[in-house]
């Protein structure tokens, strides 16, 4: 164990910042900032397995260093392991926000299917409601729904929404 | 016994690199895949009846177990790794025949076979990992496998149903990996047999923040309740043979984690209210979302979230008796939900839709394929005799012998469930299959290939019910060595506070130097 010395402080003041901006980024929209977000986070991470090692020391290789002098391997060769990770998964999301750009010409995250179902109905209820109380309302609550995000309201339409329709007719 | 300790992992492994080396002839791979997995199974079968006299151990590299790690066959990993690896050959096999009714458009083999070995193989790391750290990167090779599975062909949809996936998952990860690093900096280590004797010791707080750390990163890979949205927004857009996979798998690897966690780590059981309300929670949220869906694909994947909650009920229960039906309707569950999925791929290439409302009339054209989809069904919602009447049973049963009122609580909750899964799955097997078909119907043939490997799924769930006593029996003592912990770590530190290798010479060397 590497002792209980009061752990180093600018690092621990730059794994706030790094976590604290890329919790901001991941609740971005759009996935590159996501992807950026995971970076900061992942780094934060990572310099945070740096904190928990303990002072540095000499490399730990027996006959090379005093056994009181060496610093802990094991967190550095963790943190190794997670920034290769982190690589692959880099790599992965980047591919992925191509990929969303190629196909949409953006590449946001789109919303929650059942989220989409549930407004819809509600809007669809809430017209009926306002049609009784003032026609010509309608518009109105139609120029709402297309002003919300749904970009993938042909896929949406097609797939699953049509079928809530039916059920209704 | 010991070499094979490691081959669930190695096999796999070395397929998937085989099968990169031969991505231009899809037969040598299919020919790969199959092998493989087929000596996984029976390499897990073996695993299943040795880990039954007491726990394998292999220290990786001939590292001694605190400094090294430790891979550790319990009777818990023999079980999840017999079921697991029976699964993905079916699905394999499956997938196989779908791809060659189909001309491989839902599936391509060039990278279809590597990922979905390296899948098998995270899987069994995660299974059989003795050290938290290791866990976390079996849960990784999984995810990466899982997020390329899941986003085949990057069609838009697919794109789309990836991206949640992929940040979620993503961020549960970050989440383990800041509470490998903070028990790390607690105790000093990462092996599970050495955090068991060391985690009591400090201080209480502390520990009760690494236990919610856990809990939060495996509750979103297992899906409970809070943390279950994500789940039904990404699964039923994947080819219908990934969808069962992940559906089986992927998830109860979440579960094992809880198990393994829970009772090894933090055997105190001081937040089994929370868990008992979560369990509670995603069982009811989980069916009422399933009662509200018009399409096959989703509805399962509602009730997947659903049966999670029983699992964690088992586990909240702290019981002996609760844990052994909880691992008991693991193993039920796997078989089931991943039959019920690839039968609902069979309906939808014979059909052309999964959607109940432009379905009909296949009990008629296809007699087969409606007793395939009732008779997991049927063991889903827990009519007896069936595998998941008696896991049930046995949950219920451990509910009650606990006595407390938030016990009765679930008690009840888990037979409304049950009674609402009944009425979801009746409800899809009428749409589907005794009304009326619509007049457009096309109907194509479904390959014998594809029919097959569902049947053999369907046959081992009935399997799992005729043989519930001795199975019942086996989870029931793997439920008491994870409640008394004692027999895991005399056998990973089996020289007291180090396991077998040459580390422990190398130290005293060292010390006399």
């Amino acid at each position: 164990m590497s002792g209980f010395l009061a752990p180093d402080l600018p690092l621990v003041v730059v794994i706030a910042v790094l976590v604290g901006g890329g919790v901001y980024l991941i609740l971005e929209r759009s996935l590159s900032r996501v992807l950026i977000g995971v970076i900061l986070v992942g780094n934060g991470v990572n310099l945070l397995f740096l904190v928990i090692g303990g002072p540095a020391g000499g490399a730990p290789i027996v006959g090379l260093t005093l056994r009181s002098a060496m610093s802990d391997p094991l967190p550095q060769a963790m943190v190794l392991t997670s920034i290769v990770i982190t690589l692959a998964l880099t790599g992965f999301l980047l591919a992925m926000a191509y990929r969303s750009w190629q196909l949409n010409e953006h590449d946001e995250v789109q919303d929650d299917l059942e989220d989409r179902r549930i407004a819809r109905m509600a809007a669809i209820d809430q017209a009926y409601i306002e049609q009784r109380r003032h026609p010509g309302g309608l518009e109105a609550l139609d120029e709402e729904a297309a002003a919300a995000r749904d970009e993938m309201a042909s896929f949406v339409e097609e797939h699953w929404l049509a079928e809530d329709d039916e059920e209704r007719v | 016994m010991d070499w094979l300790v490691p081959l669930p992992v190695v096999l796999p492994l070395t397929g998937a690199g085989l099968a990169v080396a031969f991505s231009r002839s899809p037969r040598i791979q299919r020919t790969i895949s199959v092998t493989v997995l087929s000596a996984t199974l029976l390499v897990a079968a073996s695993l299943l009846f040795a880990a039954d006299a007491g726990p394998l151990v292999v220290n990786v590299g001939g590292w001694a177990a605190p400094v090294g790690i430790s891979l550790v066959a319990d009777r818990l990993s023999g079980l999840m790794l017999s079921v697991s690896a029976a699964v993905t050959l079916c699905v394999l096999l499956y997938s196989l025949a779908q791809g060659l009714a189909e001309g491989d458009r839902e599936a391509p083999v060039a990278i279809y076979h590597p990922t979905y070995l390296v899948l098998t193989a995270g899987v069994a790391i995660a299974f059989l990992s003795g050290d938290l750290f290791n866990l976390y990167v079996g849960f990784e090779v999984l995810l990466t496998a899982s997020y390329v599975l899941l986003t085949m062909e990057g069609t838009r949809a697919r794109i789309r149903a990836g991206t949640i996936y992929v940040i979620v998952a993503l961020l549960s990860s970050l989440i383990f990996l800041v509470a490998v690093a903070l028990i790390y900096s607690a105790t000093g280590t990462v092996n599970l047999a050495q955090l068991a004797e060391r985690l009591p010791e400090i201080d209480a707080t502390t520990r009760l923040i690494l236990q919610l750390m856990l809990l939060i990163a495996f509750g979103i890979k297992a899906a409970v309740f809070p943390l279950s949205a994500w789940l039904p927004d990404s699964y039923p857009t994947a080819p219908a043979p990934v969808t069962a996979v992940f559906a089986g798998l992927l998830t109860k690897v979440g579960i094992y984690a809880i198990i393994r966690t829970q009772t090894l780590l933090f055997g105190d059981g001081r937040i089994d209210g929370v868990l008992m309300w979560v369990a509670l929670a995603t069982m009811v949220v989980g069916i009422l979302g399933a009662v509200a869906q018009s399409d096959i694909k989703r509805l399962l994947s509602f009730t997947l979230v659903s049966h999670i909650g029983y699992m964690v009920f088992g586990i909240a229960l702290s019981s002996r008796a609760g844990l052994a039906a909880s691992i008991f309707y693991v193993i039920h569950h796997i078989t089931v939900q991943t039959s019920l999925f690839l039968v609902v791929g069979l309906i939808e290439q014979k059909a052309g839709s999964t959607s109940l409302n432009r379905l009909g009339g296949l009990a008629r054209i296809a007699p087969l394929l409606s007793i395939l989809f009732l008779v997991p069904a049927l063991s889903l919602s827990g009519i007896p005799p069936l595998s998941g009447f008696l896991g049930k049973v046995g949950l219920l049963q451990a509910g009650v012998a606990a006595g407390n009122s938030l016990a009765y609580a679930l008690v009840a909750g888990g037979i409304l469930t049950s009674l609402l899964t009944l009425y979801v799955v009746v409800k899809a097997w009428n749409k589907a299959f005794w009304q009326p078909p619509p007049s457009e119907a096309v109907m194509n043939r479904n390959p014998g290939g594809m029919v097959a490997p569902t049947a053999a799924l369907v046959a081992l769930g009935v399997a799992i019910t005729v043989l519930a006593g001795p199975i019942y029996s086996y989870t029931d003592r793997a439920a008491g060595d994870l409640r008394s912990q004692t027999p895991y770590i005399e056998a990973v530190l089996s020289r007291g506070d180090r396991g077998e290798g040459p580390s422990p010479q190398a130290a005293a060397e060292d010390a006399g130097r």
